[in-house]
């Protein structure tokens, strides 16, 4: 009997020997020799931890519970390495010309680099990726105690050891795994490692078989006599079990994060994937080969209730055959090794780049710029990822006690990380796919999947049987093992069936439904069209489709309005048969002439040769020009605003100064109408004293006469500069209202015979004395003088024959209305407008006056709340004075 | 032979001591108060001399100057413009205008009587 102590050995020697090939492998690929090591036979070998522990072991213990059915999970990825390695090559190229590093990178990177479904997807993952973990140590802890059954005096204690396994895995991990950033960059290192371990667990596995068939069995024929009368070799196959079987695997390889590192992140060249797309399956058909030889052979010879899980190892031990049990756990240990490396590896980044990183970014913002040391931040929270996520598994993997529990989780799992492929392969080839669309569908699915087959699986503690019997609050159609009330289905199937069909209708809806952004958009195309745009330049020809991602480049660079003109506009010349115009290279040629008034003519270049032509400038270096151009867009429109501004302050100045300019030449009117007013009696009197001063024999007639002008003008003088006081208090707010009560009758009585005294000319005042009986509040001697002035001014300019002044007041809604109207021919139209102004004397005749009356007026009523008018079409000259009532009520 | 001024003045007053002045001078004195005819009544009248108010109705001293002096046998007739306003700009104007002689209002008799010789006695020596 091999030792213990021996298998511990062999197993740090194993150890120690992949350390020293992943280093040597990244010594070399750093001195850029090794060309082997990005040869298809390594990518092909690499892709190999498809075959985990789960399937080194569980295969054969699979094989003998259920018999042929353990083919379905090789049969799922050699259908898609076979039949779909077109869509593979469109996932690698789109991964390579992305930068992808992880499947949740490229789901986020395809909806319009959506942070949200990134960390959808990588929950996702790590909930289904934590029990795979789980697994794998499980499968090594339990062949450890395989050995230590049969070595007790051993050092072996279970615990402990899946704790220096798991620790071990996190500092390989670690190590080969965070050397570098750029996941262009690849994990030489790691890959070479994992390759070998593809060789040994192949080879392990091929040497049992081969000791099982000629070994135990003795040959080929007897082999297949045992393996007809066993149970197993029935061709028992339940379709529905098949199917979704194959499917799952199907899925599970293309989303499983870890295949995702090594398929795509970890790719060399294209080209490999057409020698994995026949060397692959060729493995897995290998890796199968024996499966059932050595579950028939291990149900012959095991003791009833042995676990047929382990067969590969029981079955040589129970030979003495103790080398090559010792190989076959070296097998087993690859497999689980590989798996959780790679696993580990591929979860960190997805952990790192999209659940710390936008954490340590948000809180970086508070404190200003982020540092330049970003790159040591991300390692770190790789490393830290791949410790959490590893002491996550070893968790799990105590929690769940080791127990059967995990026996089903690598299925579990496919089906988790399955709800991932309607967005994934929806984003490779369906424009239409939104963000909104890959959530709902992902949510529903994720839903799904914990509450149908996660949650029961886990035992009565999270699931209540009453639940499972009757359904949540006795709702029997929401049975999680019977949605709808479909019974007596597989669980695996029904929760495979229902999530993803719901899945993938709940995708379609909401991706119909929404709209995409633009990044979404030109990401969708960038995907879907992957293949066109790294294709060669095939000059301006172009596809209806480019020209949709045409009008999103031209609407960004424009704006919505102008681009759907320019292109209806387009699409109309050309005969109008679709909505967007074909792209001729006419209609090509416009476009760049209308973008380069935008973007320059470089650029337009540029952006419209990436759409149609295919060069060399990627998408962001796109949108980051559209951007750009977005940018000094709002820029100059901030400078149009500003230059607006600017030349509204000028106008307003302008206006300021042609306001300044009119007061002072009004100023300067105003002066040189008063020393007019002043110097024209000063004149006479001056010209009259000195002729009677000078002049000797004047008859005492022309005394008389030129002293009674003298004493007329100096009476005009004073009037005047009466007037001149009285408006210039007035104007400056200083005057002193002297308020008193009496009616309005008596204030026009005192007017009427104050403005008639003295006179020879005979005007007539109508008056109706009862509309009169109104009382007033107000300075009575203010609004007497503007009465006073109004009659005087009817009695000057009146020209009719017999002058007549009607004053008719009214109490008109709150306010007294009074108005003088005589029956003159009134004041010419062009005029009227004239007759409030200083000085504004109208008409030909000089009567006395300087003009400054209706002036002070106008003052007055001001003064008192009210308002003088002139009445256009009255027949003679009419004014209004309103007076507010409510004046007098306030005053109180 | 008789000498004639033409005074154009809308102020009665003024236009009454102006009157009496030259009168009493020997000039037969005839007087105009609207601006808008002015320059036909003076072309009418043929004066020896003419004396002109710059604030009148109708239209204002320094039009009518301007228009007269470009009526090719006025070019030479003396004009004495009496203004009430009173500002160096109006001096400026009327200068460019083609006047004879400008006086402010209020004047002296003397001046006037000055002036109207001296206008006088230069048109004459021409």
């Amino acid at each position: 009997m091999a030792t213990l102590n021996v298998l511990i050995l062999v197993c740090l020697g194993y150890v120690v020997l992949l350390f020293g090939v992943a280093f040597a492998a990244d010594r070399m690929a750093a001195a850029g020799r090794g060309k082997w090591l990005r040869s298809p036979l390594i990518y092909t070998l690499s892709l190999s931890i498809y075959c985990t522990a789960w399937t080194f072991y569980g295969a054969v213990g699979n094989a003998a519970r259920s018999g042929l059915e353990f083919v379905t999970i090789y049969l799922g990825p050699t259908l898609v390495m076979v039949s779909w390695w077109w869509g593979l090559r469109k996932l690698v190229r789109i991964g390579r010309s992305q930068r992808v590093t992880s499947i949740a990178d490229l789901i986020s990177s395809r909806y319009g680099k959506s942070n949200t479904l990134a960390v959808c997807v990588t929950i996702l993952a790590v909930l289904g990726g934590t029990p795979y973990i789980a697994l794998q140590l499980q499968s090594i802890t339990l062949s450890f105690s395989i050995f230590a059954e049969a070595d007790p005096s051993g050092l072996y204690r279970e615990g402990s050891s899946v704790f220096w396994v798991a620790a071990g895995l996190a500092m390989f991990a670690i190590l080969f795994g965070t050397r570098n950033l750029d996941a262009n960059e690849r994990h030489h290192g790691v890959v070479t490692a994992i390759a070998l371990e593809s060789v040994v667990k192949l080879f392990a596995l091929l040497a049992v078989g081969i000791f099982v068939v000629w070994g135990v069995a003795g040959g080929i024929g007897p082999m297949m006599d045992r393996i007809d009368a066993s149970e197993i070799g029935q061709w028992n196959v339940d379709a529905g079990r098949w199917t979704t079987f194959i499917f799952l695997s199907a899925a599970a390889f293309v989303c499983l994060p870890r295949m995702f590192q090594v398929m795509v992140v970890e790719n060399d060249d294209e080209g490999h994937l057409r020698t994995a797309a026949w060397a692959f399956p060729l493995y897995l058909l290998l890796m199968s080969l024996f499966v059932v030889p050595i579950a028939v052979i291990g149900l012959d010879l095991m003791p009833e209730g042995s676990n047929p899980d382990l067969f590969v190892l029981t079955v040589p031990l129970s030979q003495g055959n103790d080398w090559l049990a010792m190989l076959s756990f070296i097998g087993g240990f690859s497999s689980a090794t590989s798996m959780v490396i790679v696993t580990a590896m591929a979860l960190s980044t997805m952990v790192s780049n999209h659940l710390v990183m936008p954490i340590w970014l948000n809180m970086q913002e508070g404190s200003g710029s982020v540092s330049g040391d970003v790159r040591n931040i991300v390692l770190l929270a790789r490393r830290v990822s791949i410790a959490v996520i590893m002491a996550l598994g070893y968790f799990y993997y105590s929690l769940s006690g080791g127990g059967t529990a995990l026996a089903s989780i690598g299925l579990v799992a496919f089906a988790g990380i399955s709800q991932i492929l309607p967005a994934l392969v929806g984003g490779l080839f369906w424009r239409g796919a939104t963000r909104t669309g890959a959530l709902v569908g992902l949510s529903v699915g994720f839903v799904l999947w914990i509450y149908t087959l996660l949650l029961p699986g886990m035992g009565a503690a999270w699931m209540p049987e009453t639940v499972l019997q009757n359904g949540p609050f006795g709702l029997g159609w929401l049975r999680p093992q019977a949605l709808f009330g479909i019974e007596g289905i597989d669980p695996m199937v029904h929760t495979v069936m229902w999530s993803m069909s719901l899945n993938t209708i709940a995708f379609c809806v909401a991706s119909l439904l929404s709209f995409p952004s633009p990044l979404e958009r030109l990401q969708g195309a960038q995907f879907v069209n992957v293949f066109d745009h790294s294709a060669a330049p095939r000059g301006w020809t172009g596809s209806v489709a480019q020209s949709e991602d045409l009008m999103i480049m031209t609407q960004r660079i424009l704006g919505a309005g102008p681009a759907q003109e320019f292109f209806q506009s387009e699409a109309e010349q050309q005969g109008g048969r679709s909505r967007l115009p074909e792209p001729t290279p006419g209609f090509l040629e416009r476009l760049e002439r209308e973008l380069s008034g935008s973007v320059g003519a470089a650029t337009a270049h540029a952006m419209i040769g990436q759409i149609v032509g295919g060069s060399s400038v990627s998408v962001e270096d796109l949108l980051a020009v559209a951007d750009e151009s977005a940018q000094m867009l709002e820029y100059s429109s901030q400078l149009e605003v500003k230059s607006a501004e600017l030349s509204r302050t000028a106008r307003q100045l302008r206006e300021a100064n042609t306001k300044l300019t009119q007061v002072s030449e009004q100023k300067d009117s105003f002066l040189s109408q008063v020393s007019h007013e002043l110097r024209t009696p000063m004149t006479s009197i001056r010209a009259f004293s000195e002729i009677m001063r000078d002049t000797q024999g004047l008859s005492a007639e022309e005394q008389t006469r030129y002293a009674a002008i003298i004493h007329d003008e100096a009476l005009r003088l004073t009037r005047l500069l009466d007037d001149l006081l009285d408006l210039s208090v007035l104007e400056s707010g200083q005057v002193n209202l002297n308020m008193g009560d009496d009616s309005l009758r008596s204030v026009l009585d005192r007017a009427v015979s104050s403005a008639l005294a003295g006179t020879d000319q005979q005007l007539s005042v109508r008056r109706s004395l009862i509309s009169e009986r109104i009382p007033l509040h107000t300075d009575l001697d203010r609004l007497g003088q503007v009465f006073i002035n109004l009659i005087s001014n009817a009695q000057k300019y009146c020209d009719a024959a017999e002058p007549v002044l009607t004053i008719s007041a009214h109490d008109v809604g709150g306010q007294v209305v009074i108005d003088f109207t005589d029956n003159g021919s009134g004041i010419p139209p062009e005029a009227q407008s004239m007759v409030f102004e200083k000085f504004a004397r109208v008409g030909v005749d000089k009567v006395g006056g300087a003009g400054l009356g209706l002036a002070i007026c106008r003052e007055i009523m001001q003064r008192l709340g009210g308002e003088i008018s002139y009445l256009p079409g009255q027949g003679g000259a009419a004014f209004r004075i309103s007076l507010p009532l409510a004046y007098r009520q306030a005053a109180q | 032979m008789s000498r004639k001024v033409l005074l154009i003045e809308d102020e009665p007053n003024i236009a009454e001591a102006i009157r009496f002045l030259l009168t009493r001078e020997g000039w037969q004195v005839e007087t105009h108060g609207d601006g808008m005819d002015a320059v036909q009544v003076i072309q009418d009248a043929k004066p020896d001399l003419v004396i002109l108010d710059v604030m009148l109705p109708g239209k204002n001293g320094m039009d009518i100057l301007r228009d007269l002096r470009e009526l090719e046998d006025m070019q030479n007739l003396p004009v004495l413009m009496l203004t009430a306003r009173g500002q160096s700009r109006d001096r400026e104007m009327a200068e460019n205008a083609g006047v004879s002689r400008f006086m402010t209002k209020p004047f002296s008799n003397a001046e006037v009587l000055t002036a109207v010789r001296d206008l006088h006695a230069q048109a004459s020596r021409l």
